[in-house]
């Protein structure tokens, strides 16, 4: 039995063994920890944050120290502002890039310029923006407005759409291109017509995501969009947006205003995930309308 | 034509029928040609398509530049306004640790300082968890729950992180104060790195946020490396008899471990230029400490801190000459990453979406 000729490699192969179950072990234990602090947040935010919801959160604006009740109604609005001022900039932009990329600029020198510095666009920090934003529009004006927070929120905007768009039109099958060329019609309306209306609802979702991306981004805000205590709808003047509201509340020493961090923090993820899941949906309904 | 001649001398009979039948054709050859000049007309008619062409191809190409335009337009800004920091300090400005906005005396050292140990000390935890995950998720994991777990990682992703400093500030900061600071005092205390009082809010602090919020991107991206190995490499690793980690080891991991680094560096990339969450949790103070408890200020966080506050004109350049370093360097790491991680996927990323 002692001289078993296979009695070493016997007990190799149950180390090995030995060595697959404990990275099996690991790498669910490591998943399990990942979790943890997703659970934790979420959790955390709606315990924290549901209690604090009522109409005068949605209705009022915020009041000063002391008082209690008020709301961030113009903190709401002033991002859907801000937002849609960095979407009218920077979806088109992005759109634009993408087009060139996919439909004219394949395996040039310059496309692949452009598409490498999207790729290092889309790593540079957010606060670097707001500096930017700052410097070509705040120092011109003398004061701070929401044009700036857009502008600054719009070139965050643009190299993301641009890639979503180019690989969303790479999946666009050569040969519907080559069909409309083959009927005569012009290659900008083929890229209009064709290969942009065939790839829209992933591009449509890109875009929502480059959306909810810059949704949440409080960085180069603070000193371009500012913040505001009151009602404002001027585009030109310092405007409330509801990251900036979350910091203000989050680090000042006040328990109400905590309450009231929460609670936006709990509306502003609910607002991302909710308008991410409707533009998936309709996209997912839209392309199957448009593939039959 | 030689070649219509000649046959045209030895058969004249076979020929000229020969020549009679193309005849028909060439009538009518003339009379599409008629209709193609309709449908040239008719074209004419509606625009000529030529002009519209490079007028849109031209239109695209514009706002493809637009992205180059944007990048020169960030690095002429940030160097045009930092230039009285820059004639003022020079080199100096990156090896000073004062930074006295009071008496006009500014050094970048303690933010540079702090950028790296926090984002170096998210890389130490994120990287062994991410890559765990990823591995797990693609080689492990039941298919069914394939989809939902990546769902939940890039849910991570998804948070803001504005949200995350909240969270940090009244769930984390307390829970390291109360539990996990004391835990380390006295088990790593002698290193000299966890050195009480520990206020909750400081580096490790900022780490420990910094490590959730980039574990989606590396976990996401070495998932994306891992993927493009293609699949007989496994095959042949699991027919030479190798356990599962025996395959993941030699056919995944060694294939794909450029393509690793490359998304290990673009998540040191996201962890260096991260605001705001360790703006809240970092406790903003310029200090050079090796206690890991200590407050801390990072590149960003003192930007975000001081830079609406910031009187006069050299405090405000020094601000944005931090920025420049921040933008110069977050270029760099992210374009190393790029390379990389393109080396890896090359060509199978357009088939993997």
């Amino acid at each position: 039995m002692a001289t078993s000729p296979y009695a070493p490699s016997l007990a190799r192969s149950r180390a090995r063994t030995a060595k697959d179950h404990l990275v099996t072990a690991i790498s669910v234990l490591s998943t399990l920890v990942v979790l943890v602090p997703l659970v934790a947040i979420l959790g955390y935010l709606i315990y924290k944050g549901a209690s604090s919801l009522n109409l005068a959160f949605f209705t009022k604006v915020p009041v000063p120290v002391g008082e209690s009740g008020g709301g961030m109604a113009n903190s709401i609005v002033g991002s859907g502002m801000i937002l849609l001022v960095a979407s009218l900039m920077g979806i088109p932009l992005g759109i634009a890039a993408g087009v060139y990329l996919a439909e004219y600029g394949r395996g040039t020198w310059l496309g692949h310029g452009v598409r490498f510095t999207a790729d290092v666009l889309n790593g540079v920090p957010s606060i670097v923006m707001g500096i930017v934003a700052y410097s070509l529009i705040v120092t011109k004006q003398n004061h701070f407005s929401a044009f700036a927070g857009g502008v600054a929120l719009a070139i965050m905007m643009v190299p993301t759409v641009t890639r979503t768009t180019e690989e969303m039109l790479a999946t666009v099958p050569t040969a519907l291109r080559e069909a409309a060329l083959g009927l005569g019609i012009p290659q900008w309306r083929t890229v209009l017509s064709v290969s942009l209306r065939a790839a829209s609802p992933g591009i449509i979702t890109g875009c929502m995501l480059a959306f909810a991306r810059v949704a949440g981004e409080t960085a180069p805000l603070l000193f371009t969009a500012f913040g505001n205590q009151f009602w404002n709808l001027n585009l030109n003047q310092p405007m409330a947006a509801l990251p900036l509201q979350i910091y203000t509340y989050a680090v000042s020493p006040y328990d109400e205003w905590h309450r009231l961090a929460w609670a936006g923090a709990l509306v502003l993820i609910l607002l991302i995930m909710v308008s991410v899941t409707l533009v998936r949906l309709f996209a997912a309904r839209n392309s199957l309308a448009g593939g039959r | 034509m030689a070649d219509n001649e000649t046959p045209q001398n030895i058969s004249v009979p076979l020929v000229t029928v020969a020549r009679k039948q193309p005849e028909p054709p060439v009538t009518p050859v003339s009379a599409v040609s008629e209709d193609a000049s309709g449908i040239r007309a008719f074209l004419r008619a509606r625009g000529s398509a030529n002009a519209a062409d490079r007028g849109f191809a031209g239109l695209m190409l514009l706002g493809a530049l637009s992205l180059f335009v944007i990048v020169v337009l960030i690095v002429w800004i940030l160097i045009q306004k930092s230039q009285l920091s820059i004639h003022a300090f020079g080199f100096h400005f990156f090896r000073s640790s004062n930074w006295d906005p009071v008496n006009g005396d500014f050094g970048a050292l303690p933010f540079i300082f702090g950028t790296l140990v926090s984002s170096l000390l998210a890389l130490l935890i994120a990287v062994p968890l991410s890559l765990a995950v990823a591995i797990f998720v693609l080689e492990i994991c039941p298919i069914p729950l394939r989809g939902p777990i990546s769902f939940l990682t890039e849910l991570l992703a998804a948070i803001p992180s504005v949200v995350y400093g909240l969270w940090g500030i009244f769930v984390l900061v307390p829970l390291i104060r109360d539990k996990v600071g004391p835990f380390l005092e006295k088990t790593l205390g002698w290193t000299g790195l966890f050195v009480e009082p520990n206020f909750g809010v400081g580096m490790f602090t900022a780490g420990v946020i910094l490590a959730i919020m980039i574990f989606p991107v590396i976990s996401s991206i070495s998932r994306d490396v891992m993927r493009a190995v293609p699949n007989h490499q496994r095959e042949a690793a699991l027919a030479l008899g190798a356990t599962r980690w025996e395959m993941i080891r030699l056919g995944v991991l060694q294939n794909a471990r450029i393509g690793i680094v490359g998304a290990v560096i673009l998540g040191l990339g996201r962890a260096l230029g991260e605001t705001m969450a360790v703006t809240m949790v970092i406790g903003n103070h310029p200090d050079i400490s090796k206690n890991l408890f200590n407050p801390a200020h990072t590149l960003s966080s003192v930007i975000a801190n001081e830079f609406s506050e910031a009187t006069g004109d050299l405090y405000l350049s020094a601000l944005v000459e931090i920025g420049l370093a921040l933008f110069i360097v977050t270029i760099v790491v992210n374009a190393v990453a790029r390379l990389l991680v393109w080396a890896v996927t090359r060509g199978n990323t357009a088939k993997a979406v």
